[in-house]
């Protein structure tokens, strides 16, 4: 374009020249270097540290302790019975945590009417997603708690009686002892993930209705003239215009759920016996964590969860690239 | 108000790093924030700086957690002349590292080989002394009184009579033991005296030192009475979602009779309304009457880092630390134990039943996840805790647990 341009004068400098392709790139540099420092970097130098045996220590004199050992970290971790149940459970959360998308989408279209007040509805639907993760962990532990919970205080009303212990204090005894969730190996994944699953069905929600106030009045005018009413309508009609809702909201379900670290770390700490850990927390675990100190090892966790990330992303980013170049 | 900010940020930069040091300044990093260590470090320290007057002591105090992560890399980057650490292999990372300096001469000039005699093996490796602890504290059982009372119950000597103490005890709607294995360790604790009590003290630093498998047979006959322990005492239900705060509840409620415990857990007792006539410490029971009686006595020790500057005055302040007046005073403070056989103790209940069973003790073991290295420590105690969920894994467990112990002591 630029070349087109004839001037008289002298030739403008090559900066000038090419204003149009520089600028872009000049307001994109710090970003760049921080993401260079921070996010890039780390990752090949996660990848490298994941075929040494490191404890974390340097020297006295600044070297690093560290020690060659090749692909020995993904060996070990072929063989290692918790890698496989942090996968086994980063696979359930996958599969429970998609139940946000269509729940979130029942919500918003239950919440998309007019009704007073509705705003309030709406925003005690958002509100676990606006509070902490760690909070809305601590708040379901508590309900779990087979003690003084939820789950423990209906227990008791239906199969404990209460009498006086030895001392004369008020105790309960139980026909059978009552739930404990976060304390079975078998349940308390499940039990983490229905928690996580309250603030993301809210976040789901919020993106659906956001796309309910995009589709088209006339269409739906249209589909009811043709007779289209109930299920119909809403899967014919209602679903294809909210396509990039959807898109979204299982982006950014399945990021949230490879992600799962926070609810863990506090309703469990991946236990009963590691049997709630999925493959973030257990790289906490082995490399962070007090009684890791296996930098190493837990670099290679990193990089298995690195590379199943990657897979997703790249699929989300070709898809997008694919909408883009079809025009929309 | 340039001045100003100038003098205010090398105020902060000299408060918050103590970094910038001289040449007679003496860099301390410790590690408890609480008010009752915190304030029997600063009363040691206000001591030492008064019978030395010309050494410039800067303290940094950091929080308990906050501490194990920052340890990792100011005895690289930022030495101080002296750091708290933890005795046994907690220290062994650091001192393979070459991070640590010993201090031998530390304990020959001022007659600790004697004095400290008890924990000179704990504070050994590679046939060196590497630091000097000021206290310690026991574990035991503890239970409740006034339900022993009640039941007409004495506390039991042996297994037999802890078996027939749970008997009775059950039959009155009382359950023996609390516990609260959420966070592991309690668990490591009952298991340690159990081993203890069926092996003794060798086997149980054979294994922690992967000397011997988790599936010998030794180790299996502690699994064994483990779980007629289970069976035949139990311990309260729920125990997984539990902390050792939590497990004070039924405890205190007189639901649950004793507590395998440290005795840092009387201030919990305390707090939860018991008062001293409503709980008692015993010692746990013996097993085999053949096997001297060790004790559980995590100790906190001073260590001083390769790097450090002023090595010199930082060995005057392990010398210091360990005096028997200092730590008669500190530990008075703190409500633990005093490690040097010289000083004295407090008149708490508690700290003279521990003085008397420490001091006859064949050896004193640091805790499992102190003597075992992180990684089997982290195996073994979640181990421990599935096993108390259901005793019929355990040869599962066991395997598993030798297949990580090859993995760590390889």
């Amino acid at each position: 374009m630029t070349d087109a341009v004839q001037h008289p004068q002298a030739a403008p400098s090559w900066l000038k020249r090419n204003k149009l392709a520089v600028a872009p790139w000049i307001f994109l540099i710090p970003a760049l270097i921080f993401f260079a420092i921070y996010v890039v970097i780390p990752i090949f130098e996660s990848l490298w540290l994941s075929l040494y045996e490191w404890n974390g220590l340097y020297g006295p004199d600044g070297e690093s302790t560290a020690e060659w050992v090749g692909f020995a970290n993904y060996a070990k971790l072929w063989d290692d019975p918790n890698f496989w149940t942090s996968l086994r459970n980063n696979i359930a959360w996958l599969i429970l945590y998609m139940l946000a998308v269509p729940l979130g989408l029942f919500i918003a279209l239950f919440l998309n009417q007019t009704v007073t007040g509705m705003r309030f509805y709406k925003s005690m639907f958002f509100f676990p997603f606006v509070i902490s993760q760690v909070v809305v962990g601590l708040i379901f532990g508590w309900f779990y708690n087979p003690d003084f919970g939820v789950v423990g205080t209906v227990w008791k009303a239906i199969f404990c009686e209460e009498t006086t212990n030895i001392l004369g204090n008020v105790t309960f005894t139980c026909s059978r002892p009552a739930p404990d969730i976060l304390s079975s190996p078998e349940w308390a994944t499940y039990g983490i993930i229905a928690a996580g699953l309250w603030p993301q069905i809210a976040y789901c929600m919020i993106l659906y209705l956001t796309g309910l106030n995009n589709v088209a009045a006339d269409q739906i005018e249209a589909a009811r003239l043709d007779g289209a009413k109930g299920w119909k309508m809403l899967w014919y009609v209602v679903v294809p215009q909210l396509k990039p809702a959807t898109f979204i909201a299982v982006v950014v379900t399945v990021i949230g759920a490879l992600r799962s670290f926070d609810m863990i770390a506090i309703m469990t700490q991946g236990g009963p016996f590691g049997s709630t850990n999925v493959l973030s927390h257990y790289m906490y675990e082995v490399a962070i964590s007090e009684y890791g100190e296996r930098y190493g090892y837990g670099s290679s966790v990193a990089t298995v969860l690195f590379g199943i990330m990657l897979f997703f992303i790249s699929y989300f980013l070709w898809r997008m690239y694919q909408d883009e170049k079809g025009g929309r | 108000m340039f001045l100003k900010l100038k003098t205010a940020t090398a105020a902060i930069a000299l408060s918050a790093m103590g970094s910038a040091a001289f040449a007679a300044d003496l860099v301390i990093n410790f590690d408890d924030l609480n008010p009752g260590p915190k304030k029997g470090f600063e009363d040691a320290v206000a001591q030492f700086k008064a019978e030395n007057p010309d050494i410039n002591v800067v303290v940094n105090i950091n929080d308990r957690e906050a501490h194990k992560t920052a340890i990792r890399n100011f005895l690289t980057a930022d030495a101080p002349d002296v750091t708290s650490w933890y005795p046994g292999n907690r220290m062994a990372p650091f001192v393979d590292a070459g991070l640590f300096q010993p201090v031998d001469d530390v304990w020959e000039e001022n007659g600790f080989n004697e004095d400290l005699a008890a924990i000179k093996p704990t504070m050994s490796r590679d046939g060196k002394i590497w630091g000097v602890p000021y206290s310690y504290y026991q574990w035991g059982i503890y239970y409740r009184k006034d339900i022993f009372d009640l039941l007409e119950l004495e506390e039991p000597q042996t297994w037999d009579e802890l078996l027939a103490a749970c008997g009775k005890m059950k039959a009155n709607g009382v359950t023996p033991f609390t516990i609260g294995t959420k966070f592991l360790w309690t668990a490591a604790g009952v298991f340690d005296y159990l081993n203890l009590r069926t092996n003794g003290y060798d086997v149980h630093n054979a294994l922690t030192a992967g000397e011997i498998k988790y599936t010998d047979d030794r180790i299996r006959a502690t699994f064994a009475n483990w779980e007629t322990l289970i069976n035949e005492c139990g311990f309260v239900d729920n125990h997984a979602s539990m902390s050792w705060q939590d497990a004070i509840a039924p405890f205190a409620n007189g639901d649950a009779a004793m507590y395998v415990m440290g005795n840092f857990s009387v201030d919990g007792y305390k707090n939860a309304g018991l008062t001293e006539d409503q709980i008692d410490f015993m010692p746990f029971p013996t097993i085999d009457a053949s096997i001297p009686g060790a004790e559980e006595a995590p100790a906190d020790a001073f260590f001083i880092p390769a790097n450090a500057k002023n090595v010199e005055d930082a060995k005057k302040f392990l010398a210091f630390v360990a005096r028997p007046d200092v730590q008669t005073q500190w530990n008075k403070t703190i409500g633990q134990l005093p490690i040097n056989s010289k000083a004295d103790i407090s008149d708490d209940k508690f700290i003279q039943e521990g003085f008397a069973l420490l001091n006859g003790a064949a050896g004193l073991a640091q805790f499992f996840d102190r003597d075992a290295p992180a990684a089997m420590a982290k195996a073994g105690m979640e181990g421990f805790q599935e096993f108390m969920l259901d005793p019929s894994k355990v040869d599962a467990i066991l395997t598993r647990l030798d297949t990580v112990q090859e993995e760590v002591y390889k």
